[in-house]
C-alpha cells in the first residue's frame, strides 16, 4: 500500500507531448465507456483532436472481473491532426487484474499503468486467471513500466462516508474519481464533466454530489500526493478554423439522413429492427417525432426494410438501418425495391460475420454482397463512409442519391467507425446540397399518357405517390415491360430491362466526383487504395511514409459502385497497387476483375482495425521492392 | 376501416376494372371476390386514387393487377409489413391487402399476427381455399389433417391454423368470415371491414376448382348450407339447421347444440360482436367437438371492437409533441449540444 503524504506546493514537472494514446479498461459495469466519452469531451472541447474506440464485449453483463467482461475506451488525442485511435497505449487504466491483462501487450515500453490495487485482490487476479501467489503489481514484470499503485475503491469510499450513500452507489462512483485523476493529469478542467453531472443527475442530487466528491477527490489525489509527479500538457490541436462537436459515426449517420429529408423536402421514415452495431442510429431518430420523423420498430428485419419500401411508395425517404445478419434477411425485398425502381437508402453497420460473428467487433466484409448479395441481375449504388463524421456526408449523398436516380442505395458503415468518434467542423442547413425530389402528376402527361417506367435521360423513372388523381396505376416485382410497367414475360423485354436497370445505376457515375489522391501524387511508386473506415489507419502510414521521403499515395474510395469514372486510369499510373482491407479481399476482387490492375491485397480479419504500424511495415514491403 | 369521405362523383364498379386480362384459372372463386370487391368500391365514398391494393405471392396477389386502383403486388409474405409502412407514412390512404393462406399463415405468418396487433387501419382480405395453388398443389397451414397433396401423398400429419382463431389470438380488432359463393354476404362483409376502425381480418372461404375442388361447397350448396353453415347476427341468437330448428346454447364456457323443437328457446346464445371471450368460442367450436355435437360454421362478424389504432396514435403523438416541443430546428441537430470554436 503506499502511503500518502499531503505535499503543500508540491510543483510537478510538466511534459508537453504531441499526442497521447489513453485506455481506460474495468469491467462492464465500471462505466468505464462513461469515463472515457467525458474525457474525449473536455479533450475536444480544449481543442485536441482525438479519435476514439470503445472495445466492449457483447454481454451486456459478463462474469464480473474476468477477461471475458473487460469493457475498453480508447482515446488518442493530440496537438496534431488525429486519423486513428492509436496502435498502442501510452497510458492504462486497468480497474482489475483481467484489465491489465488484456490490454497490457499493447501498452509502449515505459508506458503507464495506474491500477486499482482493490483489483488486484486475490479474488480479481484468480478470476482474470493469473497464476496462483502471482499479482503483477507485486513481481516486478512490470518493471518496463511506471506503475501507479492506488486504491481507487478505498479513497472513494473514503471520500464519500458520512454522505449517506450505500456502498453500492459509493463504489459506482469510483470512476468518477479515476477521471478526476486523469484531468489532473492531462491538466484538463473538471468544468464539462461537472456540468454533465449535474444535469444527468438533476432529479438525485444525493448521487451528483457523490459524483462531484469523488471527480474533485481523484483530482486532488493528484495534485496533493506524492505519487504523480509528472502532469503532461497536449496543447489545443491547429485544426481548420471554425466551429466544431464531437460526434460517432453512428450520430452522424442518424442527422445525415434527417438533413437529407429536410433538403429533400421530404418526411423520413425508418423502418428497422434493433441489431448491434446498429441500433443507436434507430435510437436516435426516434428523438425526433417533432420533426416528423416516423421510426417503425418494425417485428424483424424482413418488415424493417418492407415497410420502409411501403413509405417510400407513398413519397417518403424511407430508410432502413442493419447489421451483417439483417441484411442478409433484407436481400429479397432488396431484390425488389430494384425491380420497383423506388428509392431507398439500407445502411449497413458491418459487423465481424458470418452468421452471429463478432457482433461489437468491426469488420468490412459485406462490401460483396452489398454487391452482389440478390438474384438475379441487381445492381445498386454502394456508398462507404471512411470516418466517423464522414457517415454524415455520405449518408447524406446516398440519399440525394437514392431520390434523385430512384434507386436503392447501399449505405456501408462499421463497428469501428459506427461507435468511434472524432472532432468534427459540422455543416450548416444553408451549405447544404439541395435534393431535387419531383412527383409526377396528371398534369406533367403528355398525349402517350402515363407510363410509370418511361425514363428520363439519365434512365429514372418518374415517382408516383398514390393519392395522386388520374394516376392509378400498379407496379410489383414481376417484371415490367418497358415503359409502360405492366407485367410482361417477353424474353427480348426482359433482357432489354435488366440492361436498362444496370445502366441507370452506371449513370451515376456522371454524378459523383472523380477520384483523387487523398495524400501524394496522380502517379509513382505505391497507391495504397482504400474504402471505408481504413482512412485514418492509411491516412497515418501513409503521412509517415512521406514524412520520410518515400513515394507513396493514398486514395480512398466512397463511391464503390459505381465506381469514379477515373479510377481505372489512375489505378495503371501507378507501379503497385495496395488495397488493405477488413476482409479476405473484397475491394481486391472487384477491383481486379474490372481494371485488370495488378493490385495487391492486405487483409485484417480479426475483427479489429488495422494499426499504423502493421499497414506501414507492408508499404515498406512494396516501396523497397 | 374508414378514411376520409368526400364526394367522389359517380363511380361504378366498370371504374375499378383495370385493363389487364384476369388470368385465374376457370371458376375460380378470386372471380367472385374482384367482383364483390368491384361492386361495393364505388359506394365507400373514397376517391378512387385513394385505395391502394398491397399483396403478396400466390394466385390470390395477382388481385392487385386486376384492380384500377394504386397497387403493389409485391413478395411471398410481406404484403402486411410493407402494408404497414405505407399506412404509417400516408393514413389517409384506404389499404387493402390481400393474401392467400400460405401467404399469410406460412411464410408471411410473423408480420400477419404482428399487423393485427399493432391496429392499423387497413382491411386485410385472406383468400383461404386450403391449398398452395400457383405452385400447383401442395398442402397449405390451412389444410386438414390428413390431406393427400403433392408433398403429403400419404396424408398431412400437421395440425391446420384455424385463421380466425389465430387473428383473435394476435389481438385483431375485427373478425369475419365470408365465402365465395354468397356475394351478398361477401358485400355486406366487405362494407363492414370498410367501416370499422383498426384492423378489418376477413377471412374468405375461396373455392380452388383445380387443386382443392368443392372444400367450402357444404357452406354453400343448398342441401347441407342449412346444417353445416351460420350466420351470425350481432345481438340475434344462434340458430342453424335445414328449418331453424337448432339453437346453440352455452352451458357455462361449453357449447351445446339444442334441439329446439323440444326446449324452450329463449336461453339460446345471443350473439354479441363485442364478447372477445364468447368470438374465442365462435371461432373454435366447429374443430373442437368437445361434447360430440357437430358445429356449423359460423360466418359473419366474429367479433369487433373499437380501439385505437396505431396510426391514429402515432399522428397524435407526433401533433401532440410538436404543439409542446415545437420542430427542432436542422443547424441545431448539426450542432448538437456542445460545440467549440477554433481559430
Amino acid at each position: 500500500m503506499e502511503t500518502i503524504e499531503q505535499i503543500k506546493g508540491k510543483q510537478p514537472e510538466i511534459k508537453e507531448v504531441d499526442k497521447i494514446v489513453v485506455r481506460f479498461s474495468g469491467d462492464s459495469g465500471d462505466g468505464m465507456q462513461l469515463t472515457g466519452m467525458q474525457f474525449s469531451d473536455t479533450a475536444a472541447l480544449f481543442g485536441n483532436d482525438l479519435s476514439t474506440f470503445p472495445d466492449y464485449p457483447s454481454e451486456i453483463r459478463a462474469p464480473i472481473g474476468t477477461v471475458a467482461g473487460v469493457s475498453g475506451f480508447q482515446i488518442h488525442f493530440g496537438s496534431t491532426e488525429i486519423y486513428t485511435p492509436g496502435d498502442s497505449f501510452d497510458v492504462i487504466v486497468a480497474m482489475n487484474a483481467a484489465a491489465l491483462k488484456v490490454d497490457l501487450p499493447r501498452l509502449k515500453q515505459g508506458g503507464i499503468i495506474i491500477a486499482n490495487t482493490q483489483g488486484f485482490d486475490r479474488k480479481n487476479l484468480g478470476l482474470a486467471k493469473y497464476p496462483e501467489e502471482i499479482n503483477p503489481l507485486e513481481d516486478g514484470s512490470l518493471q518496463n513500466y511506471t506503475v501507479h499503485k492506488v486504491d481507487i475503491t478505498k479513497h472513494t469510499r473514503e471520500c464519500l462516508s458520512g454522505t449517506g450513500l450505500g456502498m453500492k452507489e459509493i463504489e459506482r462512483s469510483k470512476n468518477m474519481f479515476v477521471l478526476g485523476l486523469l484531468f489532473w493529469m492531462f491538466d484538463k478542467p473538471l468544468d464539462h464533466t461537472l456540468k454533465f453531472i449535474n444535469e444527468k443527475f438533476a432529479n438525485k442530487p444525493d448521487i451528483a454530489e457523490a459524483n462531484t466528491k469523488a471527480l474533485n477527490a481523484g483530482w486532488n489525489f493528484g495534485e496533493n500526493t506524492e505519487v504523480f509527479t509528472t502532469q503532461f500538457k497536449v496543447a489545443p490541436a491547429k485544426l481548420p478554423p471554425g466551429v466544431y462537436r464531437n460526434i460517432t459515426g453512428n450520430t452522424a449517420t442518424a442527422i445525415g439522413l434527417l438533413a437529407a429529408a429536410q433538403k429533400a423536402s421530404l418526411p423520413l421514415f425508418i423502418g428497422s429492427y434493433p441489431i448491434t452495431p446498429a441500433t443507436d442510429i434507430l435510437q436516435e431518430l426516434s428523438k425526433y417525432k417533432t420533426n416528423g420523423v416516423k421510426t417503425f420498430q418494425a417485428e424483424d428485419e424482413i418488415a424493417g426494410i418492407c415497410s420502409a419500401i411501403g413509405a417510400s411508395y407513398t413519397g417518403n425517404l424511407a430508410v432502413t438501418t442493419t447489421s451483417g445478419p439483417g441484411m442478409a434477411l433484407k436481400t429479397e425485398a432488396l431484390g425488389l425495391a430494384t425491380m420497383l425502381e423506388l428509392p431507398l437508402v439500407v445502411v449497413n453497420v458491418q459487423r465481424g460475420g458470418p452468421s452471429t460473428g463478432l457482433p461489437t467487433k468491426t469488420e468490412q466484409a459485406d462490401l460483396l454482397m452489398a454487391m452482389y448479395g440478390r438474384h438475379g441481375e441487381a445492381p445498386l449504388p454502394i456508398l462507404a463512409a471512411n470516418s466517423p463524421s464522414d457517415c454524415f456526408a455520405t449518408v447524406f449523398e446516398a440519399c440525394k442519391i437514392a431520390i434523385e436516380h430512384m434507386t436503392p442505395v447501399i449505405f456501408l458503415s462499421d463497428g469501428y467507425i459506427a461507435n468511434g468518434s472524432e472532432p468534427w467542423r459540422f455543416p450548416t442547413e444553408e451549405q447544404l446540397e439541395k435534393i431535387t425530389t419531383k412527383f409526377l402528376t396528371q398534369k406533367d402527361l403528355d398525349a402517350s399518357g402515363l407510363l410509370p417506367y418511361k425514363r428520363n435521360e439519365f434512365l429514372v423513372r418518374p415517382w408516383i405517390k398514390p393519392g395522386t388523381e388520374g394516376m392509378e396505376h400498379r407496379i410489383g416485382g414481376l417484371e415490367k415491360q418497358d415503359e409502360t410497367g405492366n407485367v410482361s414475360y417477353d424474353p427480348m423485354n426482359h433482357e432489354k430491362m435488366v440492361n436498362l436497370r444496370a445502366a441507370k445505376v452506371k449513370a451515376i457515375e456522371d454524378f459523383i466526383p472523380l477520384a483523387r489522391p487523398d495524400s501524394g501524387n496522380n502517379s509513382g511508386k505505391l497507391l495504397v487504395l482504400g474504402w471505408g473506415s481504413t482512412y485514418g489507419s492509411i491516412k497515418s502510414a501513409v503521412t509517415e511514409l512521406l514524412t520520410e521521403g518515400y513515394d507513396v499515395s493514398h486514395i480512398q474510395l466512397r463511391h464503390i459502385n459505381p465506381f469514379p469514372k477515373n479510377l481505372g486510369e489512375l489505378l495503371h499510373s501507378y507501379d503497385h497497387v495496395l488495397i488493405p482491407e477488413m476482409n479476405s479481399g473484397q475491394l481486391l476482387q472487384l477491383i481486379r476483375a474490372k481494371y485488370l490492375a495488378p493490385a495487391a491485397g492486405y487483409s485484417k480479419v480479426q475483427g479489429m482495425p488495422f494499426t499504423t504500424t502493421e499497414l506501414k511495415d507492408k508499404m515498406l514491403e512494396l516501396l523497397k521492392a | 376501416m374508414e378514411t376520409i369521405t368526400k364526394n367522389t362523383g359517380k363511380l361504378t364498379a366498370k371504374d375499378f376494372a383495370s385493363e389487364m386480362d384476369v388470368k385465374w384459372c376457370p371458376g375460380c372463386g378470386d372471380y367472385s371476390i374482384l367482383k364483390q370487391v368491384q361492386t361495393v368500391f364505388p359506394d365507400l365514398g373514397i376517391p378512387k386514387e385513394n385505395f391502394v391494393f398491397i399483396s403478396g405471392i400466390g394466385c390470390s396477389s395477382r388481385f392487385t393487377y386486376y384492380m384500377d386502383t394504386f397497387g403493389m403486388h409485391s413478395i411471398h409474405g410481406r404484403a402486411a409489413a410493407i402494408a404497414s409502412g405505407v399506412k404509417a407514412s400516408n393514413p389517409d390512404l384506404s389499404v387493402w391487402i390481400i393474401s392467400g393462406d400460405g401467404d399469410s399463415l406460412s411464410i408471411g405468418g410473423n408480420h400477419f399476427i404482428h399487423l393485427m396487433r399493432k391496429n392499423f387501419d387497413v382491411n386485410y382480405l385472406l383468400f383461404n381455399n386450403q391449398i398452395y395453388s400457383l405452385t400447383k398443389g401442395q398442402y397449405s397451414p390451412t389444410s386438414e389433417k390428413g390431406k393427400i397433396t403433392k408433398t403429403s401423398p400419404f396424408g398431412s400429419i400437421e395440425e391446420p391454423f384455424n385463421p380466425s382463431e389465430l387473428a383473435l389470438g394476435a389481438k385483431a380488432s375485427f373478425v369475419a368470415r365470408t365465402q365465395d359463393r354468397d356475394p351478398k354476404h361477401m358485400q355486406e362483409i366487405l362494407r363492414r371491414a370498410h367501416q370499422h376502425k383498426g384492423t378489418s381480418f376477413v377471412e374468405v372461404y375461396q373455392n380452388c376448382p383445380v387443386f382443392n375442388d368443392g372444400a367450402f361447397f357444404a357452406f354453400s350448396d343448398k342441401e347441407t348450407k342449412k346444417e353445416e353453415a351460420i350466420y351470425l347476427e350481432h345481438g340475434k341468437p344462434l340458430i342453424f339447421g335445414q328449418n331453424n330448428e337448432k339453437g346453440i346454447h352455452l352451458d357455462g364456457l361449453t357449447p351445446v347444440i339444442v334441439d329446439m323443437t323440444q326446449e324452450c328457446n329463449n336461453d339460446l346464445w345471443v350473439h354479441d360482436e363485442k364478447d372477445k371471450t364468447k368470438a374465442n368460442l365462435i371461432s373454435r367450436f366447429f374443430d373442437t367437438r368437445s361434447n360430440g355435437d357437430h358445429f356449423p360454421r359460423p360466418f359473419g362478424v366474429i367479433f369487433a371492437e373499437e380501439r385505437p389504432t396505431y396510426d391514429d396514435i402515432l399522428e397524435q403523438q407526433m401533433e401532440t409533441l410538436y404543439i409542446r416541443k415545437g420542430k427542432v430546428p436542422l443547424n441545431k441537430i448539426l450542432s448538437g449540444n456542445k460545440t467549440w470554436t477554433i481559430g
